[in-house]
């Protein structure tokens, strides 16, 4: 299938509708992707024609409900390579996959005096759930630090890693600076140096921008949220290798994911059901599967072609503009640009731009800790997607100019 | 949505480039800090309130525009003024970002009119509002203020 935006972005009602009385211009996928139509019809499907519960005994459209979110499960584990279907948990999202793993492996293996190494380019998903681990078994913090153009300075990694370090959790991709890390050099390395380390992949804002092979990378944990890869909210994955996943207690106790229960005791069943108590997002899970059908359809190479293609254009673009700096300057990243303009608050620019009918971000990403390595209180930062064009692009140029101009005049 | 272009007047911008009262008192007898926990936006103020008269006061800290000229302006507006007139104004600079303003009741506004354009940002209301909030904690005498 040849690649063409025009086409693509048929799918998308959105893209189309008027803004403010503007066009609308969606440069913000990496805050949330926007969902194809194919998705919200067939979670509509399932509501109207096919809702029940799944997992619930004899009757033939629970068993078929059953079988269509257990599908997407398989889906699911294709995209991420995972050995098994097994491999795969339905959570609520990136976040409640890192709590899960840090509330169940964390509290089983961190004791006192160990250390959790992040890094620190973390959106706070990556790094609260830890710090409330380790404040609360006295383990310790430490960072891998990021270099002035927006890398992880991996000359340090083996200084940052001690033979008290017990996890590795880092992200795959850089939310704000759009950095692509080097996962499988990076865990090669540290299990190298340590190899009972366990390492957690936040591959959230990855899974929409490049192929992921979790076995290839060499992962112990890898998660994801549904709504950045054109999927609903309230569906996220955690991937987990079999052997981890079979030695870990449950984390939320309740129906769904118990074997038997007496007053006495309970046993529980086998990973994923184990991790998955209580109702799940059916339609949600069901809607999460037909997103990777719908990106499948796409030569991944075209996609990357497309978005470099974009990103290069609205970089040199801004560039031009005085006193406009790009944060994260690596050879080596996805569509996504951070900048900062002198004399210009990130605030009063996304207000200006919201009125040109261009939808971006400013703020701190919920990355403090980086904007505070950069030394920013905040940044703009649009994001493009494979659907995005030259227009939105072309939009957001012209819209920052003017505003930065209006603050200099 | 009216055009946030009509907000950033000349005075705002203005006064955003160039703070007035920018800086810290040593001897203060009053201070506070502000915070708007939604965009990160942070506020200190110090000031010398003699005889019920705020007879200095100057204010740090990092925001937008709007935070940052907001500030000035309230600086301007209120130095060498009572507390009791400084404790309306405040009232009345809230009721005029709300689009409540009415100067029978509330008083004349002066420059701080400029602030009018906000009630059309919603999203921006909590940071024209952040100094205010901090200036009427400073007067209680509670050290910290908070827009959320
Ligand atoms: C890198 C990264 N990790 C984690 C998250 C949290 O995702 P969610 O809010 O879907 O749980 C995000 C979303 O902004 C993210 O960009």
């Amino acid at each position: 299938m040849t690649y063409s935006v025009s086409d693509i972005r048929k799918d998308f009602p959105l893209l189309d509708r008027p803004f403010h009385e503007k066009p609308l211009y969606y440069l913000d996928s990496a805050v949330s992707g926007q969902m194809p139509s194919s998705v919200s019809e067939r979670m509509r499907q399932y509501e109207m024609y096919e809702h029940t519960n799944v997992h619930r005994g004899v009757s033939t459209l629970s068993q078929q409900a059953t079988d269509h979110f257990e599908k997407a499960r398989d889906t699911v584990a294709r995209f991420l390579k995972a050995s098994s279907s097994k491999e795969i948990i339905w959570t609520r999202g990136t976040t409640e996959a890192i709590n899960l793993v840090a509330q169940t492996w964390g509290r089983q293996n961190i004791q006192a005096g160990d250390t959790i190494c992040l890094t620190e380019m973390e959106h706070h998903a990556n790094i609260v759930p830890w710090q409330m681990l380790s404040q609360s078994v006295g383990a310790h913090l430490a960072v891998i630090p990021v270099s002035d153009r927006g890398e992880l300075r991996l000359d340090e990694l083996s200084k940052v890693l001690s033979p008290k370090t017990k996890v590795l959790a880092l992200t795959h991709v850089s939310n704000v600076l759009g950095t692509i890390n080097p996962i499988k050099k990076i865990i090669t390395e540290a299990k190298k140096q340590i190899p009972s380390l366990m390492v957690l992949v936040d591959g959230a804002q990855a899974v929409a921008h490049l192929p992921v092979d979790v076995q290839d990378l060499g992962a112990d944990f890898y998660t994801f949220s549904g709504h950045k890869l054109s999927g609903p909210t309230g569906i996220g994955v955690l991937y987990g290798r079999k052997a981890l996943l079979d030695a870990m207690p449950p984390w939320h106790g309740g129906g769904n994911m118990i074997l038997s229960v007496t007053w006495d005791r309970t046993t529980y069943i086998e990973a994923p059901g184990k991790f998955e108590a209580g109702t799940p997002p059916i339609a949600a899970a069901i809607g999460l599967g037909e997103a990777i059908e719908y990106l499948s359809k796409f030569n991944p190479q075209d996609v990357h072609a497309h978005e470099q293609h974009l990103l290069r254009r609205a970089s040199e673009g801004l560039k031009k503009i005085p006193g406009l700096r790009i944060l994260g300057e690596s050879s080596d990243k996805v569509s996504v640009i951070s900048f900062v303009v002198d004399g210009v608050h990130p605030h009063d620019l996304g207000t200006l731009l919201d009125h040109e009918g261009i939808v971006i971000r400013a703020g701190h990403h919920c990355a403090q800790p980086l904007m505070d390595r950069f030394q920013v209180p905040a940044t703009t930062r649009a994001s493009i997607a494979y659907y995005n064009n030259e227009s939105d692009v072309d939009a957001l140029i012209q819209a920052t100019q003017k505003s930065v101009e209006m603050f200099h005049g | 949505m009216a055009d946030p272009r009509e907000l950033y007047q000349q005075v705002i911008l203005e006064h955003n480039k160039k703070p007035r009262n920018f800086g810290k008192i040593h001897s203060c007898t009053h201070q506070a800090e502000g915070h708007n926990p939604l965009c990160g936006d942070q506020l200190y103020l110090t000031l010398i309130v003699q005889e019920g008269i705020i007879e200095d006061i100057q204010f740090e800290g990092r925001g937008c525009a709007i935070d940052v000229s907001s500030a000035s302006l309230m600086t301007t507006a209120v130095k060498g003024k009572t507390v009791q007139d400084a404790l309306k104004l405040i009232q009345a600079f809230r009721a005029l970002v709300r689009g409540e303003w009415n100067p029978a009741a509330h008083g004349d506004l002066g420059k701080l009119v400029v602030f009018q354009g906000v009630k059309n940002l919603p999203v921006r209301v909590k940071c024209a509002v952040l100094p205010w909030a901090t200036l009427q904690s400073a007067l209680d005498g509670s050290p910290i203020a908070s827009t959320e």
